[in-house]
């Protein structure tokens, strides 16, 4: 076994602990699907799915039963090769950017040192996701819809970097663990890049196209949108992608603003999976409560408040991290 | 004429008004047939000639018949006991209504089936537009100078007017229905919206619309209604409202069911309202019938409509706040509709449509312990208000989703026919139940609510304070439910009261006949409008002398309020109209009927 060198066995160690590490965020965003369901039945004073299986666990295998059988049907209107290509990118693209994330000190996909960089790409892209569906369907409602998208991308997609940019002025990188080191050393980034938190996560939330930033579907008003036109598989594919959205903006926030791995103050560093998954599903609880608890505002209100309020914020903050910065430095 | 000029409503004062003297002075006597009803108002025929300047002279009096009530047909070729009134094949009715003067007026125009044509009316007041396009649709009558009479109720390719006495009722009279390939093609093509024929351009100079078909299946539709948009990006630039597809033909139905085996329908007009809709058809009828009821009956109706008026408000209030986005609410208030439910279900046995007021009372008496059900749900309720109001309606989000969306003013809504809390949130204090009070409802205190924008938020914000109102006049009922009998003695009262049955052969008599054959009602015409759910209903019933209705005409808040759309949301987004829509709070079975 001469070819099995060391380094080849690292190579298949870190093969093996990508390939788990996504499945497992899949895996997550299928489930989240069902707890969505029972979170918001907790709520809304009913049950939720709760037949199948104990306390009604089961449900998901239910549905990907009958999403695997349904019909994968292709509208005879649409354009086929873009809309085959649709659910792909959406799926994958926030799968993909999920990779950046440092899950504990030794697991995590790839130690980019662009790694916030490799984020904002698949974040632009998967955009292409929602403008390819509502274009191919061929459908009024599906165009209404991706249209939203593409302005409502546009004008998130600005200050979706910049908020960030404080925290890489500050930290002097863009390594995921170069930001959890710094902040294990200095302090967690949600109290000196408070503002640079705010508007992160409204426009994590607008990426993810989470209520109250689901415009491109809008079942009120465009009667699901951009997907109207698509069923079984496809269907669930922009269906799953979504949930995996919430599971990387969650992590990316724990790690970028909560410390990542860390206890807080240091407590148990010997559970660092358990501290960074606590983290996570608080803030996918988070993403839950924002669906149950708020009306959507109208598409022009949405714009209006990106480009009038958080952007200048988002600036603002920008200025004030990097005079301080400079006076540090001085 | 605005909401300030009108300083308080006059007394309602049916019958004899001033204003036969005020068309006598302009017109002469001799122009004018007096028909006397029970209608509550002056019945005056004119000659067709006469039509539109008596109509334009009553629109610009002093103190002016401001709205267009109801325009509607009736068909009187088998009509044997019209004595005195002019000789007619059809007649065309139109019931205008005055604010200030607080009375309404009918004038009514005789047709001979040769010549069924009337100038059309849409210059005095716009809303008659669809009004004359159901009359050309289920009478065939036309009406000149009408910009688009088309078929509004049936498909565009019917043959046929249903209302006409000689069209069948019966399905077993036509041949059996069948659908091939064909005839479906033929159906979906006539369906299909051409913007050419509504006089919309396809595009502009630099750029082309898109005609968004929005419904008939839409999530917030709100039932069977199809709107189709012009769309300029996301602006709506024009509309047209397309209803019809939840007509069941009820006025047709009323005219083969029986006085009494009517009421069922009523329930289905509003489904919402429950027995509220019984309540304007049994208050005609009694008034056909001159019974007068107890005030057991007066208060256990007032009681019971006003369940149903919470009941619909707050799935209004669940729905509207769904329609602006937030998911949450509606579930919390279909819980309080449960506990509304357990009362009503209680009390009558039914949950939607309880079908439960009778000719002459009610279905039977209040079941023992029904104080304490009442009482629960009257003191759960208010708290659930507050909460909604606190955690959804004052929420930001929701105040600029529909402040300002959706404005219209007291002159417009009236010009439109608009009634209930649509108008009253325009400022123009207008409550049935207090202007004309009927059954009862003088005995009771509360407000009206009343608003100033005349926009989304504001209509339902004057909703959330009718329920309050609604659970005084519940607590009220609660308080002082007299005692008596639930049923009135009067030999019309339909079912008679089972006790005297047994013991002698002439009620034992009436009973069966009424039960098998219907109470025969004296030949005459009466009409009763109430403050429904949902804005005024009412029904026009006429009898000739007959166990069955000869016309029973019944007018709709939601289908005057459908008809206002495109002159409020021309100009604004197509969320602003999602907003709007569950703002009018309409179900297409009150449209369509």
């Amino acid at each position: 076994m001469s070819w099995l060198t060391p380094e080849v066995i690292d190579v298949i160690i870190a093969v093996a602990k990508a390939v788990v590490i996504l499945l497992a965020v899949v895996i997550c965003g299928a489930l989240l699907s069902f707890f969505e369901r029972r979170l918001l039945g907790w709520w809304q004073d009913r049950y939720g799915p709760n037949r199948v299986g104990p306390f009604g666990s089961l449900q998901i295998v239910a549905d990907m039963l009958k999403m695997f059988f349904k019909e994968d049907w292709t509208p005879p209107f649409a354009d086929k090769a873009v809309f085959i290509i649709a659910p792909m990118i959406a799926f994958a693209a926030m799968l993909l950017a999920f990779a950046i994330i440092p899950v504990t000190p030794n697991w995590g996909v790839a130690d980019l040192n662009i790694g916030i960089l490799f984020f904002f790409a698949m974040a632009g892209l998967s955009v292409y996701a929602v403008l390819f569906a509502g274009w191919s369907s061929n459908n009024k409602f599906a165009l209404l819809g991706s249209l939203r998208a593409s302005a409502q991308t546009i004008s998130y997609e600005v200050f979706l970097a910049l908020s960030l940019m404080g925290i890489v002025a500050q930290v002097g990188s863009f390594n995921m663990r170069d930001i959890v080191d710094y902040q294990a050393q200095h302090l967690w980034f949600i109290i000196p890049q408070f503002f640079g938190f705010c508007t992160f996560f409204v426009a994590g939330v607008a990426v993810t196209h989470r209520h109250p930033f689901d415009q491109p579907e809008a079942e009120q008003e465009l009667a699901d949108g951009y997907h109207i036109e698509y069923a079984g598989m496809k269907w669930g594919m922009f269906f799953v992608g979504e949930y995996i959205g919430i599971v990387t903006i969650s992590a990316l926030l724990v790690t970028l603003f909560f410390g990542g791995w860390h206890g807080p103050f240091g407590i148990l560093p010997q559970i660092p999976f358990i501290w960074f998954a606590l983290k996570t599903c608080f803030f996918i609880m988070l993403f839950i409560l924002l669906r149950a608890s708020i009306p959507r505002p109208r598409y022009d209100q949405v714009m209006a408040f990106s480009w009038k309020f958080c952007l200048p914020l988002t600036l603002i903050n920008l200025l004030v991290t990097g005079a301080l910065v400079l006076a540090a430095a001085q | 004429m605005t909401a300030d000029s009108i300083l308080s409503i006059a007394p309602y004062q049916p019958d004899v008004q001033p204003v036969i003297g005020e068309l006598n002075q302009r017109f002469g006597a001799d122009v004018f047939t007096v028909q006397t009803t029970r209608t509550g108002m002056p019945v005056l025929w004119v000659a067709r000639e006469q039509l539109v300047n008596v109509l334009t002279f009553l629109r610009n009096l002093p103190r002016p018949y401001v709205m267009l009530y109801d325009l509607h047909g009736v068909d009187e070729r088998l009509r044997t006991q019209r004595r005195g009134l002019p000789d007619a094949d059809f007649t065309v009715f139109y019931h205008l209504m005055s604010i200030e003067r607080n009375s309404d007026i009918m004038i009514k125009v005789a047709l001979r089936e040769g010549d069924l044509n009337v100038p059309s009316i849409i210059s005095i007041w716009p809303n008659a537009n669809w009004y004359e396009r159901e009359v050309w649709d289920l009478y065939g009558i036309t009406f000149t100078g009408h910009p688009h009479l088309t078929r509004i109720m049936m498909p565009p390719t019917w043959e046929g007017h249903p209302l006409r006495k000689d069209y069948p009722a019966r399905a077993t009279e036509f041949d059996p229905f069948s659908l091939n390939r064909a005839k479906q093609e033929l159906e979906e093509e006539a369906a299909r919206f051409r913007p050419e024929d509504w006089g919309m351009k396809r595009g502009g100079e630099h750029e082309d619309y898109m005609f968004l078909n929005l419904g008939p299946n839409h999530p917030s539709a709100h039932g069977a209604f199809r709107i189709i948009l012009q769309l300029d990006g996301e602006e709506i630039v024009d509309c047209v409202p397309d209803i019809g597809y939840h007509h069941r033909g009820a006025e047709k139905m009323a005219e083969r069911q029986s006085w009494h085996s009517f009421i069922p329908y009523t329930d289905r007009i509003d489904y919402l309202g429950g027995v509220m809709n019984n309540l304007p058809y049994v208050l005609s009828v009694e008034k056909l019938a001159g019974i007068k009821v107890p005030d057991r009956v007066d208060f256990i109706r007032v009681m019971m409509a006003e369940f149903f008026r919470i009941n619909s408000h707050l799935l209004f209030l669940g729905t509207y706040i769904q329609d602006v986005g937030a998911m949450t609410p509606v579930f919390f208030t279909f819980t309080d509709r449960q506990r509304a439910y357990k009362v009503i279900e209680a009390i009558t046995g039914f949950r939607m449509h309880p079908a439960w007021y009778r000719i002459g009372g009610v279905a039977h008496d209040l079941p023992r312990g029904w104080d304490k059900l009442v009482k629960e749900f009257v003191e759960w309720l208010p708290k659930r208000l507050d909460e909604y109001e606190k955690a959804a309606l004052q929420n930001s989000i929701l105040r600029g989703r529909t402040i300002g969306v959706a404005q219209y003013n007291t002159k417009e809504a009236l010009e439109w026919g608009v009634t209930g809390s649509g108008l009253r949130s325009t400022g123009l204090d207008f409550d049935l139940r207090k202007a004309r009070p009927y059954s009862g409802y003088e005995n009771f205190e509360f407000e009206v609510p009343l608003a100033h924008n005349g926009d989304a938020y504001d209509r339902c914000m004057v909703r959330v304070e009718e329920m309050r109102q609604s659970v005084r006049i519940i607590e009220q009922c609660l308080r002082n439910m007299p005692e008596g009998p639930y049923k009135a003695d009067h030999p019309l009262t339909t079912p008679p009261p089972k006790e005297r049955t047994l013991r002698d052969i002439e009620t034992l008599i009436t009973h069966f006949l009424q039960v098998s054959w219907g109470p025969v009602m004296p030949a005459n015409e009466a009409f009763q409008m109430i403050e429904a759910t949902k804005g005024i209903n009412s029904y026009y019933l006429t009898s000739d002398g007959s166990t069955m209705s000869y016309r029973t005409r019944i007018r709709t808040p939601s289908f005057a309020h459908l008809q206002q759309i495109p002159s409020v949301i021309n100009g604004s987004m197509v969320a602003d109209l999602i907003a709007y829509l569950g703002s009018i709070d309409f179900v297409m079975a009150d449209v369509d009927r």
